[in-house]
């Protein structure tokens, strides 16, 4: 029995799984609130399967050739600790949004929602277990267009608006990519990663294909100045939709950007990842800056999105000189933020639900009458800010542990600051939580679920701080291609 | 030759697409810009002599099917905020 289970290849149950099931709950609607959620339980098994395999099985990378073609002409899966990492976060986001939208959405809207939402899964679990740069534009493609399609679901003018611009950014990030794959192939004559990573040469063309497919992902994972799109398209989705996109669909390019630096780029270009931390600096403030400023619950968690990737590209200039630290904090960067942004964002969703607006100001005794939503968002907040013991304080203590230790006391103090920003626009939030407004309302029915939801969200990525040895030797970043560096 | 075209096509379409407000015009820009790339890619794939690598073309038909199906979303969508909001152009004011 046991056997068995080791012998399932779960990479490919993690992409053919979800696909199918969204084609039947397409097919069948009645059959789609329960099947999707069978779904999702069994990506997360699949997702332990497959660390298992990895550990004890493959040595660290697993490499598989669809239909046995092999890589030059066929399509390879690949997996290593930084898929492993990328395709846990997924599964657990999805484990909180599926179960959170199993009551949110309306009978109308659930029958378009669960197969959209099946796909953007699959087309996640197949971006991360991608082996070659047209498979990760196939994928990106496939991610793009249901993210926006999950985005415009609600109708109103607002949700298609946003959806409108986060069509036209995820198109022409898509695009530059692919006119930066098609000059790498044609120097290079291949798109498999591994093959271009021994091939690959400081000319011209490749400079080119830097440039373009940087400045495309950058575009598609919202780093300042080119986060324009996300505010709006996130803050004006419905309340799962906007945490998927905030947890994971900017994190999907932040992959291929990282993967594609550490495989391709890095030994050419040391000199780009000071820019990509300049960029990342000036995200942190302008986004805190932003995100204080707001009015509106959901933009300021959006503008605290454009913040918190900054902090991602942080790593790139430190990871030149100490490699295995930097990957290492943005590694726990990542997955904590998805956890605490997507409890955020639930958050948002409930006390929409519950007083049918989300001004701050106006937020009327929440404490007292949700406390497990408002515990979620303080506890995703200390996560946020950086605070012991959550995920994030052990991602952003990491960060700075390794920015002092190379004497980058600028990017210290962007990251110092941040983090006050960050406990300014949470208490902001916190402070009219408790108080009574000025306009009172009677309030709405939030389901339990979805407080549950957020609120075990939020907690697991406060608990993720108490985890990290074990967390980090279970990704193992260390055994993923180029993670080590080049530098002495 | 192709390929300076393609490019050329590339720079028109983002030209196009950021200095026109109407939602028909940027997705035509867009549609532009992809033929640009697709021509990159075919007129790349003829490398020396007479043989031509097939691999683009499979990466070109696989984009053109991307594209159909984008363009479609982009109609869609475009047609279903003209019904909303009256126009088919993006709102600029922050309130909302």
């Amino acid at each position: 029995m046991l056997a068995l289970l080791t012998d399932i290849p779960w990479a490919i149950v993690l992409i053919l799984l979800p696909l199918t099931a969204g084609m039947v709950s397409f097919v069948f609607p009645r059959l789609a609130k329960g099947l999707s959620l069978g779904t999702v339980l069994i990506t997360v098994l699949a997702v332990a399967g497959l660390g298992w395999q990895l550990h004890y099985i493959y040595g660290g990378t697993y490499q598989h050739a669809i239909g046995g073609w092999g890589a030059p002409l066929g399509i390879d899966l690949h997996a290593d600790g930084l898929s492993l990492l990328m395709l846990t976060l997924t599964a657990l986001v999805a484990l909180g949004v599926s179960v959170y939208s199993s009551v949110y959405f309306t009978r109308e809207q659930a029958i378009r929602f669960w197969p959209v939402w099946l796909f953007l899964l699959a087309a996640l679990n197949a971006l991360f277990l991608a082996a070659d740069i047209f498979n990760l534009y196939v994928t990106l493609e496939l991610l793009g267009l249901s993210a926006v399609t999950l985005t415009a679901l609600l109708g109103g003018k607002a949700a298609l608006d946003g959806a409108m611009r986060y069509l036209l950014a995820t198109l022409l990030g898509s695009l530059s990519y692919l006119l930066g794959v098609a000059l790498l192939y044609h120097s290079y004559g291949s798109v498999d990663i591994a093959i271009l990573a021994a091939r690959v040469e400081a000319t011209p063309a490749v400079w080119a294909a830097l440039g373009l497919m940087g400045a495309g992902l950058m575009l598609k994972t919202a780093l300042f100045p080119l986060h324009f799109w996300l505010p709006r398209a996130h803050a004006s989705a419905s309340a799962p939709v906007s945490a998927v996109l905030s947890a994971l669909a900017v994190k999907a390019s932040f992959y291929i950007l990282l993967r594609l630096w550490l495989a391709i780029f890095s030994p050419l270009a040391e000199s780009a990842a000071s820019l990509l931390g300049v960029l990342g600096a000036v995200a942190i403030l302008w986004g805190s800056l932003q995100a204080l400023r707001q009015t509106r619950l959901k933009l300021l968690i959006a503008y605290s999105t454009v913040a918190q990737i900054g902090y991602l590209f942080l790593a790139f200039p430190l990871a030149v000189a100490t490699a295995m630290p930097a990957w290492n904090a943005a590694a726990y960067l990542a997955l904590s933020h998805a956890l605490a942004k997507s409890a955020m964002f639930m958050v948002a969703g409930n006390l929409l639900r519950f007083g049918s607006h989300d001004r701050i100001a106006d937020l009327d005794r929440v404490v007292q009458r949700l406390p497990l939503t408002a515990s979620a968002f303080a506890l995703a907040g200390v996560s946020i800010m950086g605070l012991p013991p959550s995920g994030g304080f052990i991602g952003k203590w990491l960060l700075l542990e390794t920015a002092l230790g190379q004497g980058r006391w600028d990017l210290a103090a962007v990251m110092l600051i941040g983090g006050l920003l960050a406990a300014g626009y949470v208490f902001k939030v916190l402070g009219h939580a408790f108080t009574e407004a000025s306009v009172t309302h009677v309030a709405g029915a939030v389901p339990r679920t979805m407080e549950w939801a957020a609120f075990l969200l939020a907690l697991a990525a406060v608990l993720l701080g108490l985890l990290a040895a074990p967390v980090l030797s279970w990704f193992d970043l260390s055994e993923v291609a180029g993670m080590q560096g080049v530098s002495p | 030759m192709f390929a300076l075209v393609g490019a050329g096509l590339f720079a028109l379409g983002l030209y196009a697409l950021i200095i026109h407000a109407h939602l028909l015009r940027k997705i035509l820009a867009f549609n532009v810009m992809g033929s640009g790339v697709f021509m990159i890619l075919v007129a790349l794939a003829k490398r020396s002599g007479d043989v031509v690598d097939p691999v683009p073309h499979a990466m070109v038909i696989t984009g053109i099917v991307v594209a159909v199906s984008a363009t479609a979303l982009a109609l869609t969508l475009m047609l279903k905020l003209n019904a909303a909001s009256g126009h088919a152009r993006l709102n600029d004011d922050s309130q909302d």
